[in-house]
This record gives C-alpha cells, sequence and structure tokens, in this order.
C-alpha cells in the first residue's frame, strides 16, 4: 500500500453531510477570510468616524480605472465558472481555455493595480501621507496578494496540477471548483473595496 | 461509476493494510509525518519545550521582583556587566513570557498535540481529513516559534511591549523585536487557521459509522467548538497584526494619533513624517477581539480533557452530559460578545461598559454549569484516585477560584480598581496555571499510555501532583492580596518603589502596599521550588518511558474509541471497520457484565442475535 492512509469522502460526498471534504474545508477557510477583512473594513469604519477629515476617494484616486478593473475581476469569476463548468461536463480542453482567460484577467488586474500604485508614488502619495492613503494600500495591497495567491493555484491547476485529470477526474473538478471559490471571494471583496475606497 | 463500490466499503478503516504495509524513511515517519498521531507528538514535545522555556524566563523575573537589581545566580552572564535584571531585560522577558505560554505553550498543547492525537482516534477516524494540511500548521508553527527564539537575538532584543502589543508603545519601539513578533505571530496565527479548519472538517466528515454528535466524549465537543473560536476570532489579530506591521515599516499611524509626542521628539502628525490620525484603541478592540475567545481556547480543551478523565474515574456517566455540550456552544458564541471588558478603563463610556458587563455576567453562566456539572459527577461515584484524576479533581476547585475571582474584574466599577493590579495577574494564571496545565498533566497521565503504550508511575505522579497544588497556590493567591493591596503589575524591581521612603510623596500616599511586599520572596521561592517539582514530572516521563509497565489496550477501562486499538496505535488507527453503538459514558450500566460498555462493543442483544 501507499504511505499515506486512505482518507473517505475524498471523491464521494458523505451520505449524511452532502459534502466531499475539500469543499467543507474550503468554505470554512472562506470564512476565516471574511473575518480578516471584516477586521481590515471594522479598522476602517473605525478611524472614519474617528476623523477629522476625509477626503473623497475620487479626488485622490483614479475611478475609471478601478472600475475597468471591476470590469475585468468580474469577466474573471465567470470565466472560472465556465472553467470548472467545462470539467463538469468533460470538455477538458475548453477548461484549459476559459482557465488562461481567468490567469489573463487576473494578470490584467495586476497591471493596472501596478500604474494606479506608480502613479500614487510619482506624485509622492506613500501610506505614511494620510490615514486615507494608509488604508487605500493596505486594503488593495493584501487584496492583491490574494490574486496573486488565487493566480498561483490557477497556473497550478491549469499546468502541472491538471495531470490529474487523467488519472482522477472527481478530485481534479473538486480543486478547480474550490480553487473558484476562493477566486469568487477574491472577487467580492474588491466589489466591498471599490465602492469604499473610490466612491464613498 | 465503479469508484462507488470501493468508497461505500471505505467509510471506515479498509482492512488489507498491515499486511502490505512498509516501514517510512526516517524524515518521513518522525519529521515530515502526515500521521495525526506523529503530527501531535511533535506538538507535544514543541508546546512541551516552550512551556519550560516559558517558565524559566518567569522563575528569572521572579528574581528580579523579590532580590531587585541583585546579580542572579547562574544565569547571571545573560543579563551584561551588572549581572542583573534591568527594567528593559524585565520588560522583554515578561512580554515573551505571556506571548509563549499563551501561542506557543498552551495552545500548541491543548490543542495541537491533544487534539491531534485523541480526536480522530475519539470519533473513529483513520487520520484527519487533511494530512498534509496538519503537518503544513505544524510547520508554520514551529518557523514562528523559531522568529519568537531568534528575536531574543536581535541588537535591540525581543518584544518588550507586553503580550498584548498596545500601541502606541509597540508601534514607536524600536529595533526588530517587536517587528519579529508580528512576524512570528502571523506564522502563529496561520498555524492555528490551518489547525481549526482541519479539526472541524475532520470532526464533521470523519466519524465512524453510528458516531452521531450527541455520541460524542466532550472532548471532541470541547475542541471542535475550540476550533471554530480559533477559525473566526484569529484572522482579526491577523488584519491587527497587518496594520501594526504597517506602522511600524511602512510609516502609517494607524494607532498613532495626531501629536504624539515621545521624548521631546514628534512622531506624528503634519510637521512629522507621519501623518497621524489613527487610534490606538482600534489596536485593543482588534486584539481582545481575538483575545477574549483565545481564553476560551485555552480553558475549553482543559475541560474537555478533565471531563474525559472525571468520567472514567467515577465510573459513571458525566452528570448532566447535554447541558454540558449545550453551555459549550453557548460559550462559543458568546466569547465573541464580551472583548471589551478588558478595556473598561479606556474610557469607552458608560453605555459601551454596561452592554459589555451584562454580556460577561451572561458568559459567565455557561461556565458555571460545565463546572457545577462537573461537581455533580463526582456524586455517588466510586472514584479511583489516580493520577491524572488527582489533576482533573485538582483543576475543579482552581478553575472555580480563577473563574469567581474574575466577576470583579467584569464590573467596570471594581475593575478601575482592580486593573492593571496583581489581582489581575493571579485571577488569570488562577484559570490557565492550576487551571489548564493542572488539565493538560491529567491528560498526558491519562493518554501516556495510549502513546507510548507504558504507564506512567503512579508515585513520582502523586508527588508531582501535590507539590504543584501547594506550590501553584503560594504563587498565585498571594497576587490576589498584593492586588487588592493595589501594586501594579510589570514593575520590574516588584513594587519596591512602594517601600521606599524617598518615593513618598506625602506622608501615607505610597504606603498602602508596602506591608505586602513580602509576599513577593514567598511567591518567588514557590516558584522556584515549583520548577524543581516539575523535575519530578519529567524525571517520570523519560523513567515510564524506557520502564514503565505496559499499557495494553485499555489500560484505564474506558469506553470511547480510543481504547479500542493497540498502544501505540498504529498507521490507520483501527485494526479494522469500527462501529459505535452507544453514547460516551456507559459505566456502571445495570445489569452489564463489566462496570463499563464501551462505545466500541455491541449490545449483547444485537450481539446474539448473530451480530449482522
Amino acid at each position: 500500500m501507499s504511505a499515506t492512509v486512505e482518507i473517505p469522502y475524498i471523491t464521494e460526498p458523505r451520505p449524511d453531510t452532502g459534502l466531499v471534504n475539500v469543499k467543507l474545508g474550503t468554505w470554512l477557510f472562506l470564512a476565516s477570510e471574511v473575518m480578516l477583512f471584516g477586521g481590515l473594513f471594522s479598522a476602517y469604519i473605525l478611524l472614519r468616524a474617528g476623523a477629522e477629515t476625509w477626503p473623497e476617494g475620487a479626488s485622490i484616486l483614479n475611478v475609471p480605472l478601478a472600475t475597468l478593473n471591476t470590469f475585468v475581476l468580474i469577466t474573471s469569476s465567470i470565466t472560472m465558472v465556465l472553467a470548472w463548468a467545462s470539467l463538469v461536463r468533460g470538455d477538458f480542453s475548453k477548461y484549459r481555455r476559459f482557465n488562461y482567460a481567468t490567469l489573463a484577467c487576473g494578470l490584467a488586474f495586476l497591471v493596472v493595480k501596478y500604474f494606479e500604485y506608480s502613479a500614487k508614488f510619482h506624485h509622492g502619495l506613500f501610506p505614511s501621507e494620510s490615514t486615507f492613503l494608509a488604508i487605500y494600500f493596505t486594503l488593495t495591497g493584501l487584496h492583491g496578494l490574494h490574486v496573486v495567491g488565487g493566480m498561483t493555484m490557477l497556473a497550478y491547476y491549469a499546468f502541472p496540477g491538471s495531470s490529474m485529470w487523467h488519472t482522477n477526474r472527481v478530485q481534479f473538478t473538486n480543486r478547480v471548483e474550490c480553487a473558484g471559490l476562493f477566486w469568487h471571494l477574491v472577487d467580492l471583496v474588491w466589489i466591498f473595496l471599490f465602492p469604499v475606497l473610490y466612491l464613498m | 461509476m465503479d469508484e462507488t463500490t470501493v468508497s461505500t466499503a471505505e467509510t471506515a478503516t479498509p482492512e488489507p493494510r498491515l499486511e502490505t504495509h512498509h516501514e517510512l524513511p526516517f524524515w518521513r515517519k518522525y519529521i515530515f509525518s502526515t500521521d495525526h498521531k506523529m503530527i501531535g507528538i511533535q506538538y507535544a514535545l514543541t508546546g512541551g519545550f516552550f512551556l519550560f522555556f516559558g517558565f524559566g524566563l518567569m522563575m528569572l523575573m521572579r528574581w528580579s521582583m523579590a532580590y531587585p537589581d541583585q546579580p542572579v545566580p547562574v544565569l547571571g552572564f545573560l543579563f551584561g556587566e551588572a549581572k542583573a535584571i534591568g527594567p528593559d531585560a524585565y520588560n522583554i522577558m515578561g512580554a515573551m513570557h505571556g506571548t509563549i505560554m499563551v501561542f506557543l505553550g498552551v495552545v500548541p498543547l491543548a490543542f495541537g498535540a491533544f487534539g491531534n492525537f485523541v480526536l480522530p482516534l475519539q470519533i473513529g477516524a483513520p487520520d484527519m481529513a487533511f494530512p498534509k494540511l496538519n503537518a503544513a500548521s505544524y510547520w508554520a508553527l514551529f518557523v514562528g516559534g523559531v522568529i519568537m527564539l531568534v528575536s531574543f537575538f536581535v541588537p535591540e532584543g525581543a518584544a518588550k511591549s507586553g503580550w498584548t502589543a498596545y500601541p502606541p508603545l509597540a508601534d514607536i519601539d524600536i529595533g526588530w523585536g517587536q517587528t519579529l513578533w508580528l512576524f512570528g505571530m502571523i506564522f502563529l496565527i496561520t498555524s492555528s487557521l490551518l489547525g481549526a479548519i482541519n479539526f472541524i472538517t475532520t470532526t464533521i466528515q470523519m466519524r465512524a459509522k453510528g458516531m452521531t454528535f450527541m455520541r460524542f466524549p466532550f472532548f471532541v465537543w470541547a475542541q471542535f467548538v475550540t476550533a471554530f473560536l480559533l477559525l473566526l476570532a484569529f484572522p482579526p489579530l491577523e488584519s491587527a497584526a497587518i496594520l501594526q506591521l504597517m506602522d511600524r515599516l511602512a510609516d502609517t499611524s494607524f494607532f498613532l494619533p495626531t501629536g504624539l509626542v515621545v521624548s521631546g521628539e514628534l512622531i506624528s502628525g503634519e510637521l512629522a513624517n507621519r501623518s497621524g490620525g489613527g487610534s490606538p484603541i482600534l489596536w485593543q478592540h482588534l486584539f481582545w477581539f481575538l483575545a477574549h475567545p483565545e481564553v476560551y481556547v485555552l480553558i475549553l480543551p482543559g475541560l474537555g480533557i478533565v471531563a474525559e478523565i472525571i468520567a472514567n474515574n467515577t465510573r459513571k456517566p458525566l452528570f448532566g452530559y447535554k447541558a454540558m455540550v449545550y453551555s459549550l456552544i453557548f460559550i462559543g458564541f458568546m466569547s465573541f460578545t464580551v472583548w471589551a471588558h478588558h478595556m473598561y478603563i479606556t474610557g469607552m463610556g458608560t453605555t459601551m461598559n454596561a452592554f459589555f458587563q451584562t454580556t460577561t455576567m451572561i458568559i459567565s453562566i455557561p461556565s458555571v454549569v460545565i463546572l457545577s456539572c462537573l461537581f455533580l459527577s463526582l456524586w455517588g461515584g466510586s472514584i479511583r484516585f489516580n493520577t491524572p484524576m488527582l489533576f482533573a479533581l485538582g483543576f475543579l476547585p482552581m478553575f472555580g477560584i480563577g473563574g469567581l475571582t474574575g466577576l470583579p474584574l467584569g464590573l467596570s466599577a471594581a475593575d478601575i480598581h482592580l486593573h492593571d493590579t496583581y489581582y489581575v495577574i493571579g485571577h488569570f494564571h488562577y484559570v490557565v496555571a492550576p487551571g489548564t496545565l493542572f488539565a493538560l498533566f491529567a491528560g498526558i497521565y491519562y493518554w501516556f499510555p495510549k502513546v507510548t503504550g507504558k504507564m506512567m508511575s503512579e508515585t513520582l505522579g502523586k508527588i508531582h501532583f501535590f507539590g504543584s497544588f501547594v506550590l501553584m497556590n503560594l504563587i498565585f493567591f498571594p497576587m490576589m492580596i498584593q492586588g487588592l493591596a493595589g501594586i501594579n503589575r510589570r514593575l520590574y524591581d516588584g513594587g519596591a518603589a512602594y517601600a521606599d521612603p524617598a518615593a513618598v510623596i506625602e506622608p501615607g500616599f505610597y504606603s498602602h502596599a508596602a506591608n505586602f511586599l513580602h509576599l513577593n520572596k514567598l511567591m518567588s521561592h514557590s516558584a522556584w521550588l515549583l520548577g524543581l517539582v516539575q523535575v519530578v514530572f519529567l524525571v517520570n516521563l523519560f523513567w515510564s518511558l524506557a520502564r514503565g509497565k505496559a499499557a495494553g489496550r485499555n489500560p484505564w477501562q474506558g469506553t470511547t474509541l480510543e481504547w479500542a486499538t493497540a498502544s501505540p496505535p498504529p498507521h490507520g488507527n483501527f485494526d479494522g471497520p469500527i462501529e459505535i453503538h452507544r453514547d460516551p459514558y456507559e459505566y456502571s450500566v445495570p445489569g452489564a457484565a463489566a462496570d463499563f460498555s464501551p462505545q466500541f462493543e455491541e449490545p449483547p442483544a444485537a450481539a446474539a442475535g448473530g451480530g449482522a
């Protein structure tokens, strides 16, 4: 036998819970992520409520670019679902294409973010400048790290990790589904960040 | 689909395991193991090491409190020319004692070690749901621990702003100590998060056939609720740590108010290079939002262990099992609503105080329910006074004292007097030291036979128990007296200034505490003796490992599932498919052949009917 113990409910859902392990684990992880960003959003509220003045986001930040990024991320969420749906239908080459599209969207998001950041730095707007900029850089920076993390995961499932498709289709589809759950959360966080930082 | 048949047959442990079993290479078996039992042992050794390390820091601090500014014997070379502990060194040891004991000592031992080793066994699982993630969570803890240790050796020394790391102090502290503390904390938080995800998934998904939630041993429930607390309470601390890192590394002012002046220098505001406009109180909110649930993370596994041992050694079911479980869940929810009772003197206002006083009084009710159930479980039992039981019995009144002394701190009027005094230290140490630590010792004596296959020495165990029991009280009870007399915590000289005639501003002003300073020596001597008594424990550990008598499968005649398998349990845990037939604590069932009816044994009626 292999060196590892066989763990039940990796491919077949447990009858009484209707879940495979990885899906439950992923949802729990997402719950902790919600608490992480929840803590930061609470910090934002407390800091803003205690501030004497608070700049309007649009006066400092580039709203058109952020709007573009919002559409890019929403598009990536759609391609993510389509990638998973292709796997469910058994169409591996289509999965690949949608996965590449998701990765491309993620990359586009980061490139736009890079231009936004460098424009700020160019004008001498650093996190130490004001509490608004401090929370802006912290929140978007942490979100950016999540995008990078999600892309790493998707790239793994696009290239080396995809060989599992040929050995265990069910488990591979589950994995991609859970990667998708994380990707949607990252998207959702941005949906909150965009109005809070840029529009309010 | 052909996989369906395979997987239904594997809902419990599949059989053809032992015959094809081959030895793993050393590094896979002992170092980068994915077996929950080995990872549990790794957690135990790491947690044990840090407990003794943190205890060592405390013994040094107690020297400074009893004999301020005098050279430290033996270890004096650590403290430079004077060989005496100065305020800075004391602050470092104080901050690191708290951090290490909480995050690297008790949590890894109570949650990581006991949870990992015992929980899968008690629910009849072959392993954790995510074995690799389990290993990752241990190694994240390991890295966090190494970072904390390394931070002692950076030029300005380790973090010295208390284990609570309150800003502005923690923000403006010079050197790498506090920054490394934050990095270390991020690793420790990650470790706990991964562990929590794994524990919850395992508990829900890996239960053996027939193991319903209300058939869980109380220990499993305690770990389950603890895992939820870690999962949801730790991320806000992570966000707080990120914000403090930004303050320290990117010159932001999340926790720095406008116009902060330190040693004549303007730190934040329009004329400084930081903007200001932050709030030190924000850190306290984020920190205590974690750290109050964390208190329950420290105590709930202990309650779980004690419940197991009390049921086993009174030879009767727990009194009010369901009430205990519901109380546990209620504590879990309520623990998220009490955090600001640590912050009464920040000037939150009476409305906020009233809210948090109310929730604090409410959360004490389920705790009292659980403790009362444990006391009532003793009623009418024929108690076996073995070492685990002695520690469990010692736990009950100690945790009771710890809990009841917390009530005055939960009421803002009383807290204003007691805040930041030794009373607070006495209170929470009663909960954690003779409370949780006794529970952990009880657990070690109780499950050591399962982990190693050897019994521990009862004689040495009893010396360890009675020594620790007396000395713990001699250390922590005087703290309450000192605290009521108004002696502040975090004084490197133990409050020598209270007795210094030169420090008296007007007659009688400082003298309120002068008569209580002699207790410092009593507490310090007791602490060192306590250290000596722990040597008995260590000797017992190693002696029993080498010479202890063989334990067999079920040395305590227990009913829960971990006693169904060999000691130590093999890879994959059980001999074959395992099925659960009854509630967890069926001791002394009328008409049964023995005074214990294990969960894993078929009822006689079913067995007579052919066992199908």
